[in-house]
């Protein structure tokens, strides 16, 4: 038997859901699950829908792009929830997806099992995560960035030091996993198409992102989600409620690093290869970017964030060169246009794309209620 | 009611979407053997009646473009002069390279859109050691042929683990050997410290210079890229009394171990590789780190180095002077740099090979060719490959030159050796006169 409704808070729903009260919205209500995992889980099997979709339906070179995305949107989405929601500013994540490529590029050869191994790869870069975090927790503002971007400058610089373990400047060679038998099979029965390298590292790569996705929602939407937003809004008045600072900040920061290691173990077997020169501050900057651009505090943001960074500068140098730019004009092009973008939506769009269409949307449907609802457009 | 309701209609939702996915599909697997193969002849991807696509990568941006940002416009330079020349046996040349910032990450990324999207048919000369070393897997996986790239680390000599990737400069090992060679001859007194990266350039250097010298080195230093002070390393060697130092380092640490020398008041017979030798950038980057007061590469008159291409400024040469005329015709206006005639002649070189793979090339067609024939191979370079079945190692020598002002004079011939123990000995096959129009001919049958 069903369980028995309470009316008040279906007659909530119908008046909170908009002007007209249509079939639609109706519809939307009755589909909506009340609990708050269940309606991730519908979102994270729709994710998995379309990321079926789209790289089924694209080719071989658009599938390493997804891939490329992949990586980009868990890091930014561990960054996204330490910035937008805990109030910490870090510069390390380039370096601690490092940590976690690393320690991949070890794994893989010992014949470890690949998800296990981005486990361990996650594992091992939220216990870096917190030694950092414990450090940070200390710090606020531009000191904590100082910290963060020291750790970013100085860590790549190990790989070198211990040159005979992890390869020094030329890298550490991670082994590209093959698509296991099964998997390729299934691939094939959906969608007839064979399973390339690239379109089974996209595959890996989106239900990593699928999975963190759905456990950093869940977590923001628990009591401990709350409490990080308790202490970004008002410290004082946090730790008068009984939530201890310290603590609070350093397991922001241990989630946060354990998205970064599993992004970074995941650009490994992606890339092939786990070197200082890509972990450069460059690379933590270039996070810090997609997060503010794709809207801070949203996951999101974070993915439309981390498109931006993969499908930007190729669209951009293309389009230098097909406008009569040499090479080289058009590649020093998408840096550039980067930064104007940049720059653009801190001033017109301070709350990135998902923070203002939220903003828009709320204003749309709440204007002619009364006085606007005070939001911030992180939620 | 409305709760089974809706749990029916999130079950019919997810049904819904599995169905949609399984129902654009194959169900199963047909038997294999049934699939159309591609030709047995090999693969022609990228190469047409009329064109022939080669990519490739380059930092064109960040930290290590200057310099190293110009190599390309050569090489596309002297294909759009072959391609005004008619092209190579009717196809022209589209050549098509990419910005990956000397970051590994994003080599990936561009040779994958080289490979996957652009449809190259060769890889010409991609650049770096990190940086090209992350792409060897997927090219040889692919197939794709890896010609020519730039740098000297012995990674590119593994044929049997990457069939399609060859060399292209004197590795580091055998120019270490030479110079060291030359240093035991001409200096057997010298209390010889090393100056040397800390990573495979400078363990190869080191393995080389040590057959000749091994008795004579009184200190060996190492420094860490990026970290920019060298002066405990350079205290060291000083204090060693060490009287020659060879450098096996980057352009930017030649600029700075001259420039501390000129601090701590220590004035040895430097001797550099070709790699950190370049005097245009090195005098640049001269002025910038000591913030104008050394203006220019006076500093470096009379450090020895070693050669293996024709050099910008000396316009006596025969091929200096044609890649000086094709760089008039179709280069961006700038100068004829080192860089740039590093890039041309990896044009040529690939032209050649190009050449040498028939008249219908196809990518197997052309490794073969180079495999088959690549010893043979004659240009601007000073000695010839080393390239065979087993062995995808370039150019096989150099010759030792000392600077003097703003050019460079000969020390002795130009000498070839091997990786190993093999001997240093004499080049035997003399300078290469340069082609009419500097197009090499087609090679006659072979």
């Amino acid at each position: 038997m069903a369980a028995p409704v309470r009316p008040t808070e279906q007659a909530g729903t119908a008046s909170r859901s908009g002007r007209e009260p249509g079939r639609w919205s109706g519809l939307a209500a009755r589909l909506r699950p009340r609990a708050t995992f269940a309606r991730h889980a519908a979102l994270a099997l729709l994710a998995l829908v379309v990321v079926v979709l789209v790289l089924e339906l694209t080719g071989p070179f658009r599938n390493s792009q997804f891939a490329t995305m992949s990586y980009y949107a868990v890091a930014a989405a561990g960054l996204t929830v330490l910035t937008g929601l805990n109030g910490q500013i870090s510069l390390g994540h380039g370096a601690l997806m490092a940590v976690g490529a690393y320690t991949t590029g070890l794994l893989l050869p010992a014949d470890v099992p690949l998800l296990l191994v981005l486990v361990i790869a996650a594992g091992v870069t939220a216990l870096v995560g917190v030694l950092v975090g414990a450090a940070a927790a200390r710090l606020k503002g531009p000191y904590l960035a100082g910290a963060t971007l020291a750790f970013a400058v100085a860590l790549p610089g190990l790989a070198i030091h211990f040159d005979e373990a992890l390869g020094g400047e030329q890298g550490l060679p991670v082994p590209s996993p093959r698509p296991p038998d099964w998997f390729a099979d299934a691939v094939y029965f959906l969608s007839a198409n064979e399973t390339s390298s690239a379109k089974y590292l996209a595959y890996v790569g989106w239900l990593v992102a699928i999975v963190a996705f759905l456990l950093l929602a869940n977590l923001t939407a628990s009591r401990i989600g709350r409490i990080w937003k308790a202490v970004r809004d008002d410290e004082v008045a946090a730790e008068l409620a009984g939530v201890r600072l310290s603590r609070v900040r350093v397991l922001a920061f241990a989630v946060s690093a354990a998205c970064a290691g599993l992004a970074g173990g995941v650009l490994g077997v992606v890339v092939r290869l786990a070197a200082p020169t890509g972990f450069t501050i460059v690379l933590s900057i270039s996070l810090l970017t997609a997060v503010v651009v794709g809207g801070l505090g949203s996951l999101l943001g974070a993915v439309l964030g981390s498109a931006l960074l993969v499908f930007l500068p190729p669209a951009v140098t293309d389009l230098g060169a097909s406008a009569g730019l040499t090479d080289v004009q058009a590649a020093q092009l998408a840096p550039f246009v980067y930064g104007a973008v940049l720059i653009l939506v801190i001033l017109l769009a301070p709350g990135g794309v998902v923070g203002t269409v939220r903003a828009r949307w709320h204003a749309r449907t709440t204007a002619p209620a009364g006085a606007p609802e005070e939001r911030t457009g992180r939620s | 009611m409305r709760r089974s309701r809706r749990v029916r209609a999130l079950t019919a939702l997810a049904l819904g979407a599995v169905l949609a996915l399984a129902g654009c599909g194959a169900g199963g697997r047909p038997d294999p053997g049934s699939g159309g193969g591609a030709a047995s002849g090999g693969s022609t991807v990228g190469i047409t009646a009329d064109s022939v696509k080669v990519g490739s990568h380059f930092p064109l941006t960040g930290v290590a473009a200057p310099g190293y940002s110009e190599i390309p416009t050569g090489t596309k330079a002297y294909f759009d002069w072959v391609n005004a020349h008619g092209g190579v046996n009717g196809r022209k040349i589209d050549y098509v390279f990419r910005d990956d910032a000397y970051n590994p990450t994003q080599t990936s990324q561009v040779v994958n859109e080289l490979v996957l999207q652009d449809q190259v048919f060769a890889i010409l000369g991609g650049l770096g050691t990190p940086t090209h070393g992350a792409v060897l897997d997927f090219l040889g996986a692919e197939g794709v042929p890896d010609l020519f790239v730039s740098s000297g680390s012995l990674l590119w000599d593994q044929p049997r683990k990457y069939p399609t990737t060859f060399g292209w400069q004197p590795d580091y090992e055998i120019e270490a050997k030479i110079l060291a060679d030359h240093v035991a001859t001409t200096f057997p007194q010298a209390r010889v410290g090393l100056f040397l990266q800390n990573d495979d350039v400078g363990e190869d250097a080191e393995r080389g210079i040590r057959r000749y010298l091994d008795k004579q080195i009184v200190s060996v230093q190492r420094y860490t890229p990026g970290n920019t002070d060298i002066g405990p390393q350079m205290s060291a060697l000083q204090a060693a009394n060490a009287d020659l130092v060879i450098g096996f380092n980057v352009p930017s640490y030649t600029a700075l171990t001259q420039l501390q020398g000129l601090k701590l008041n220590y004035r040895p017979q430097w001797v550099y590789s070709n790699i950190g030798a370049d005097p245009v950038l090195v005098g640049s980057l001269l002025g910038r780190f000591s913030q104008g007061q050394v203006t220019d590469a006076a500093l470096l008159d009379g450090m020895i180095t070693d050669e293996y291409l024709p050099r910008a400024d000396n316009p006596s040469d025969a091929w200096t002077a044609q890649f000086d005329a094709i760089w008039k015709a179709h280069g961006d206006g700038g100068a004829l740099t080192n860089f740039r005639i590093f890039g041309m002649s990896q044009g040529y070189a690939f032209v050649q090979a190009l050449l040498a793979a028939g008249p219908n090339p196809t990518r197997e067609g052309l490794v073969q060719a180079i495999e088959k024939g690549g010893t043979r191979f004659a240009g601007p370079w000073a000695a010839p490959y080393r390239f065979t079945a087993d062995k995808h190692s370039g150019i096989s020598g150099a010759k030792v030159v000392r600077v003097t002002g703003d050019s460079t004079t000969a020390l002795g011939p130009v000498r070839v050796t091997d990786n190993g123990d093999a001997p240093i000995t004499d080049a035997t096959n003399g300078e290469t006169p340069v082609p009419p129009n500097g197009i090499p001919a087609a090679p006659g049958g072979t």
